[in-house]
This record gives C-alpha cells, sequence and structure tokens, in this order.
C-alpha cells in the first residue's frame, strides 16, 4: 500500500522530517504517537502533498506509484486522504456541494461515471448513518462556525464519502468527547469492515483511542526520526512511561 | 450554489470567450463631437424638439466639464475627437418573431450561449436585446403589456410614449451631474425603457442584453424605470463584448424612480473585454447609476458582478427620499491582470426611517487593483436611519491591489451606521483542504472566490447567478499555478 524510505523534509528551511522508514500493507492499521512538535503532522502534510513543505530526500511509494511525484489532487484521486488536525472553514461553500465536486473530481480522474444529485443525496444518507453523524451537517458551509468535535466528524463523514484505499488521520480524536470519540473509531472501524484492504495510519496522543481502533503496529516519532516501533503494547506501555524513557535509549 | 466544476474548470482554462466580432453593417456618422452631430444623432432617430434641445443643452454643459480624476484608475484618456458618437445596424427592422431576425446576429447570440429561443422557452425573460445600440428584437411585449408594463427601446419610448420620457429623463441623473452623464445626455444612442404601472407587479424579469460590436464605437446606453405606487419589477443587465485592440469607451446611464411602496430590483453581470494580459484593448466603462426612492416604503436594490472592462467607474447610488425607504448594494468586482476598478455606492438618506445595507466583494488577482469608494450620507431629517456596510477583499497573489474608502457622513445624531471591512488572501490552506479532497487548483480556488461571494450571488436571479460563477472563473484564468 505505501513505503516510506529515509524520508527526508524542511519547512521554510527547518529540517523536521530526518528520515522516516514506514512501510504500511493493505489491510493494516498504524498508530503514530510521539512528543508535540516531533514531525506528524508535517509526515501527514508529506504525504498528502502540501506545497509548503520541500522534500529533500527519500521516496514514498503508494499503490505503486511515485507518490512525492504527484499532485495533492492526484493522490487523493489515487486512494489517499488525509483527516485534517486542524480542519480549515471555507465560508459560503455548502459541505454538500463541495464534497460532491470533489466525488466526482475523484470519479472522473479514474475514469468513472460521475454521480449525479440524488445518487449523491443517496450515498450522503447512507454514509451519514454508517458513521452516525447528523446529515443537517452537510448543508452547512464547510466547517464554518463547527465546534472543533464537529470538525472532526465531518472529517470522518467526508472520508467515509470518499472511500479511501489509504486514510491518515492527524490526532482526529483530540477534543472529542466520549461520544464523539465512538463516532470516530466506529467511523473507522466501519470503513474497515467495508473493505478488508483499506488501511489506517492514525495520528494520536491517546492510548484512550486505540482501545477502540486496534492498531496493528504503534510507532514512536521523535525528532523526526521513527524511535521505536512496536504492536498495540507498546501504546500501553508509552501511557505509563511516557516518552522519555525512549528517547533516552535512543540518545535522541 | 449549483455548478458544475466541470464546466467551471472548462471555462477557467479558455481564452476570452466571447471575443469575436461579427460582420453586420454598421452605419457610422464621422468620428468626433460638436453640436452638428448632436443634431444628426437626433434627427436619425427622429426626435422631437424637446428632446434635441434637451442632447444640446447636456452638450453645451459638458464642453465646460473636465474628467473627473478622483478615482483610482490610471489609463490614457479617450480621445473624444476620435470617437464615433452613432452607429447602427444597417438593417433596422421591426420585428415580432425571431424568424425575422438577421440569421448573423442570431448567430451572435448563440455564441453567447443566449439564444433568444431558449430565453423564451426556458426562463420566461422578455429579452430586449441592444445591439450595437439600436434594438433589433424585443419580445414578451404583448404579454407586458397587457397589464400595462412598458418594456421597450429608449427611442421607442421617445415615439410611443413621450410624455413618460419627458417626465423622467434626467430626474434622478441630471445631465449636470458629472463629466460622463453629460456626454451621455448629449449622445446617447438607445437604451432601455421600462414603465410599471400602479400596483402592478411584473411577472417576469426583463432582460437587456448589451453589446458593443462596432469598431471604434462609443456606446451610450440610456436606461429608465419608472415604478408607480405599488409596483414592482426585476431588471436584469448582462454583456460581452467582443475582442478588439483598440480602446472602447462605454458611458451609460441608468436612471430609476421608485415611487410610493415600489420596489425595483437591478441586477448586472458586466464582461465587458478586459484587455489583455497586458491591459490592452479593453473596454472603459464610466457609468453612472442611480435610483430614487421618491416615494415612501420604496426600495430600491442594486446587484451587481463585475469582472470585465479594463477600467471600471462606477457607483450605483440610492438616493432615500421617502420615509422608511430601503436601499440596497450588493457587489462583486473581481479585477485579474492589468484591470482597474474603482466601484462602490451612495446612499443618501433623506427620509425619516431610512435604510440602507453595502455588501461589497472585491477580488484582486495578477497586477490589478481594486478599489472600494462608498458614500453614506445621513441628512439632518432622516431620523431613525440605518445603515449596514460590509466590504471584504480578497488577494489571490502578491502583485494586486484592495483598497477600501468608506466615507461617511452623518448630520443626525439618531442614525446608526456599522461598518464591517475585512481583507484576506486566498488561504494556501485552504486550496490544500480541497485539493486533498480531490478538486484540481483552479476548481479549489474557483470554489474559495465563489464561497466569497455568496452573499452577492444570492441575491442575484438563479440563472444570473449560474452565469455570474461562470464569469468569476473565466476571470480567474491564469491567477493561480
Ligand atoms: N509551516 C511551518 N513553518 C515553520 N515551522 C513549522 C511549520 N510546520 C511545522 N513546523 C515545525 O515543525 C515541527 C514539527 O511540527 P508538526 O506539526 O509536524 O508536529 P506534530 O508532531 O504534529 O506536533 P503536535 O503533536 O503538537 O501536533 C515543529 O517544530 C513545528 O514548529
Ligand atoms: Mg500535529
Amino acid at each position: 500500500m505505501l513505503e516510506i524510505k529515509n524520508l527526508q523534509a524542511s519547512v521554510e528551511g527547518a529540517e523536521i522530517l530526518r528520515g522516516i522508514d514506514l512501510t504500511v500493507n493493505p489491510g493494516e492499521i498504524h498508530a503514530i504517537m510521539g512528543p508535540n512538535g516531533s514531525g506528524k503532522s508535517t509526515l501527514a502534510q508529506v504525504l498528502a502533498g502540501h506545497e509548503a513543505y520541500d522534500v529533500t530526500g527519500g521516496t514514498a511509494t503508494f499503490r505503486g506509484e511515485d507518490l512525492l511525484d504527484m499532485e495533492a489532487e492526484a493522490r487523493a484521486h489515487a486512494g489517499l486522504f488525509l483527516a485534517f488536525q486542524y480542519p480549515v472553514e471555507i465560508a459560503g461553500v455548502a459541505n454538500s456541494y463541495f464534497l460532491k465536486a470533489a466525488l466526482n473530481s475523484t470519479r472522473k480522474a479514474r475514469g468513472e461515471k460521475e454521480i449525479d444529485a440524488v445518487e449523491f443525496l443517496k450515498l450522503v444518507k447512507e454514509k451519514a448513518k454508517l458513521v452516525n453523524i447528523d446529515e443537517k451537517m452537510i448543508n452547512r458551509s464547510v466547517n464554518a462556525g463547527f465546534s472543533g468535535g464537529e470538525k472532526k466528524r465531518n472529517e470522518i463523514f467526508q472520508m467515509a464519502v470518499l472511500e479511501p484505499k489509504l486514510a491518515i488521520l492527524d490526532e482526529t480524536d483530540s477534543g472529542l468527547d466520549i461520544d464523539a470519540l465512538q463516532v470516530v473509531a466506529n467511523g473507522v472501524n466501519k470503513l474497515k469492515a467495508e473493505d478488508p484492504e483499506r488501511s489506517f495510519i492514525v495520528v494520536t496522543h491517546y492510548q484512550r483511542l486505540l482501545n477502540y481502533i486496534v492498531p496493528d503496529y504503534v510507532h514512536v516519532l521523535s525528532g523526526g526520526r521513527i524511535v521505536k516501533s512496536g504492536g498495540k503494547e507498546l501504546a500501553l506501555e508509552l501511557e505509563d512511561k511516557g516518552y522519555s524513557w525512549i528517547e533516552e535509549t535512543v540518545g535522541a | 450554489m449549483p455548478t458544475d466544476t466541470d464546466t467551471l474548470h472548462q471555462l477557467a482554462k479558455q481564452e476570452y470567450k466571447y471575443g469575436f466580432v461579427t460582420d453586420i453593417e454598421a452605419d457610422n456618422l464621422p468620428p468626433g463631437l460638436n453640436e452638428d452631430i448632436v443634431r444628426a444623432i437626433s434627427a436619425k432617430k427622429g426626435e422631437p424638439e424637446w428632446l434635441l434641445e434637451y442632447r444640446l443643452k447636456a452638450y453645451r454643459h459638458w464642453r465646460t466639464m473636465t474628467e473627473p480624476e478622483w478615482a483610482k484608475v490610471d489609463y490614457e484618456k479617450p480621445k473624444f475627437d476620435e470617437i464615433i458618437y452613432y452607429s447602427a445596424p444597417k438593417e433596422k427592422p421591426k420585428l415580432e418573431s425571431l424568424d425575422e431576425v438577421d440569421p448573423e446576429l442570431l448567430e451572435t447570440f448563440n455564441k453567447l450561449g443566449i439564444s433568444l429561443d431558449e430565453q423564451k422557452r426556458l426562463t420566461g425573460v422578455a429579452v430586449d436585446a441592444v445591439f450595437d445600440s439600436v434594438s433589433v428584437a424585443t419580445t414578451f411585449k404583448d404579454k407586458l403589456l397587457e397589464l400595462g408594463v412598458i418594456f421597450c427601446s429608449f427611442s421607442e419610448a421617445v415615439k410611443d410614449h413621450p410624455e413618460l420620457v419627458k417626465k423622467w429623463l434626467g430626474s434622478v441623473v441630471p445631465y449636470t451631474d458629472n463629466f460622463y452623464a453629460a456626454l451621455n445626455s448629449a449622445v446617447f444612442s438607445d437604451g432601455s425603457f421600462c414603465y410599471i404601472p400602479k400596483g402592478v407587479r411584473c411577472p417576469m424579469e426583463l432582460s437587456t442584453y448589451f453589446r458593443i460590436n462596432s469598431a471604434g464605437t462609443g456606446q451610450f446606453e440610456r436606461t429608465l424605470i419608472v415604478a408607480e405606487d405599488g409596483a414592482y419589477v426585476s431588471y436584469l443587465e448582462g454583456c460581452t463584448a467582443p475582442q478588439r485592440d483598440e480602446n472602447q469607451l462605454h458611458a451609460a446611464v441608468v436612471e430609476i424612480v421608485a415611487l410610493d411602496d415600489a420596489q425595483v430590483k437591478y441586477s448586472t453581470v458586466q464582461n465587458w473585454y478586459p484587455g489583455d494580459k497586458d491591459g490592452k484593448g479593453g473596454i472603459y466603462n464610466f457609468v453612472t447609476k442611480r435610483g430614487a426612492c421618491r416615494g415612501k416604503n420604496s426600495k430600491i436594490s442594486w446587484t451587481q458582478v463585475e469582472t470585465g472592462s479594463a477600467i471600471t467607474w462606477k457607483y450605483p447610488s440610492v438616493i432615500l427620499q421617502g420615509d422608511n425607504s430601503v436601499g440596497e448594494f450588493y457587489s462583486v468586482a473581481m479585477t485579474n491582470n492589468r484591470q482597474q476598478a474603482d466601484t462602490g455606492t451612495k446612499m443618501i438618506h433623506i427620509g425619516k426611517n431610512t435604510r440602507s445595507t453595502i455588501v461589497s466583494k472585491g477580488i484582486s488577482a495578477g497586477f490589478s487593483d481594486n478599489s472600494y469608494r462608498g458614500l453614506v450620507k445621513i441628512m439632518p431629517g432622516a431620523e431613525n436611519a440605518r445603515n449596514f456596510s460590509q466590504c471584504d477583499s480578497m488577494l489571490l497573489g502578491d502583485k494586486c491591489g484592495a483598497h477600501t474608502f468608506p466615507y461617511i457622513e452623518v448630520k443626525n445624531p439618531t442614525a446608526k451606521m456599522e461598518h464591517e471591512a475585512t481583507t484576506s488572501k486566498i488561504g494556501e490552506d485552504q486550496i490544500f483542504y480541497l485539493r486533498q479532497r480531490g478538486l484540481e487548483m483552479e476548481d479549489a480556488v474557483s470554489m474559495i472566490v465563489n464561497g466569497f461571494c455568496k452573499e452577492v450571488f444570492r441575491e442575484l436571479p438563479m440563472e444570473f447567478a449560474v452565469e455570474a460563477q461562470k464569469l468569476l472563473s473565466i476571470s480567474l484564468e491564469g491567477s493561480v499555478g
């Protein structure tokens, strides 16, 4: 699905990612944890193709294609989805309008038939139910005036509609109440059930989320490198001991 | 807003789409302006003596005036001696049906995507097509006449309803008003006349498509709309122009009168040739548009979407004379490349409890300059006047400019004024967000810009709103990436 080798990236001249290696196979769930400022969001943004970041070295292959060579929209068309840590507001653009345009742009790029308004509405209702989200949300402007939790739910909803092959969730659980956390976790699990080949990279600070979304692997990112990888029990250990013991052992 | 992004995308990639010139022979007067030319225009149109007198007075006054310099626009002044002040298609038929229309003209409309046929069938909009200053096709006239609504070319109105024209012409914009209004009053070629009698609600949107076509021809349209007590009308004006290589002056005058309880909604989509990437060859658009809420509880709304012209100088205004009258101005002005726009509004509060709303959205891209200039004036007798103004600017790139000049004069202490202004750069993160979801770059920008203009677009009639979105996308061409 995704193979990252020695990925290095900088922003405004500052080196942030210092050689990331990560392989995600179809159907796997990877959790990425790590202290603030360690580069988790940077990794997500670089993979999604944000132009503010310069890739200074390494490779990333996504479903057989050179990911780093693709425009942001082409990555989306290929099946990469990023649930943003801070989803932006876009005034005056209805969620439904935006999402339909996005979906059709993707379908068109894949040589599929565009979806009409009636079919789209059906899809939206179905997906809203799947991820347990109030469908009224889709008539509002994109994230405008949404609460922090609503924004995160909206990301999950968009993910459900766009049906990606690989979804990167950047702290989608932060700032959520218990119910919303369930919504996010259920969303991921149902999408996983829908297509067992679907893969996820879940960036989080809290082991709590990993009780609901059970990861196959847990990685610790620190100082722009993956300094430790393990199974789901690593998250528990981190919850217990914090990050310092790893940083000490690695000497980062 | 229901627009297909794919269409937007296609449109965004086109060269100026409406750049073509129709080959209809024009019947021109020699270039330059003097009293003889004014007389000749009047004679060609078979006008009554009083109208010739009006033109001559305007001409003599214009001679005493100089071009205004205060606007934030920079251009080579038109050479008034080289302008041809009158041209008309040689064929000047009186037509009842489209079958009789010159096929080449129909072709022109087809290229513009506004075939009268389709207009008639699909939208129920009566179209008075002004083609190079002379009306050649008018539809739905009979139906309107049944209600007593008069909707015809200005010249027809002069012939058929001289008393109405005489009564209202110049009553809102006197020929002394400004340089361009004086010029227009002297040489106006044609335009539209619209009269809604007492208590009549005009059942369809009245629409005029203007088109500048003859090389080197100044276009001096004159529009007069009168809504009697309790009348209502929604009026649409839209225009495109063919591509050409020399600057063309356009100085129109639009006057609106609303009597007691009357409402007039005037919507414009302006898409004249803006010039090429270096600003060469575009239209100069110097327009005087003003409405007078003469009666109590009357209302006049201006909604404009300005994407075209090399230079735009335009301030649709409302004089709020009647008690409880309402004035509104909703504007989107988009400039790209070397375009310059200085546009805004004036709201003059005279009556008691008068209210005005101003929503202005300026979008600048390329090397363009976009200024909002607005005046809100509360006169001493305007008890409890209210104004709300919101002026938002969006910048695409860092070579363009956005400026806001809000002037406020309050002479009555009971006035309540609210003013909001924002300037934002189109956000890299917003564009990235949309692209991450699969939208192409240009569609993403279009979507953000259209969203920014939403409050104005929703004031437009449906089909106009769609047209407006397309125009914005065309105008955004080359501004990103
Ligand atoms: N656009 C930018 N300009 C300058 N510095 C940046 C930019 N983006 C990220 N950085 C820096 O890169 C480092 C990594 O940031 P990043 O957002 O990837 O961290 P993170 O691991 O996601 O942290 P958090 O857990 O707080 O979300 C930080 O030091 C941050 O300040
Ligand atoms: Mg982060």
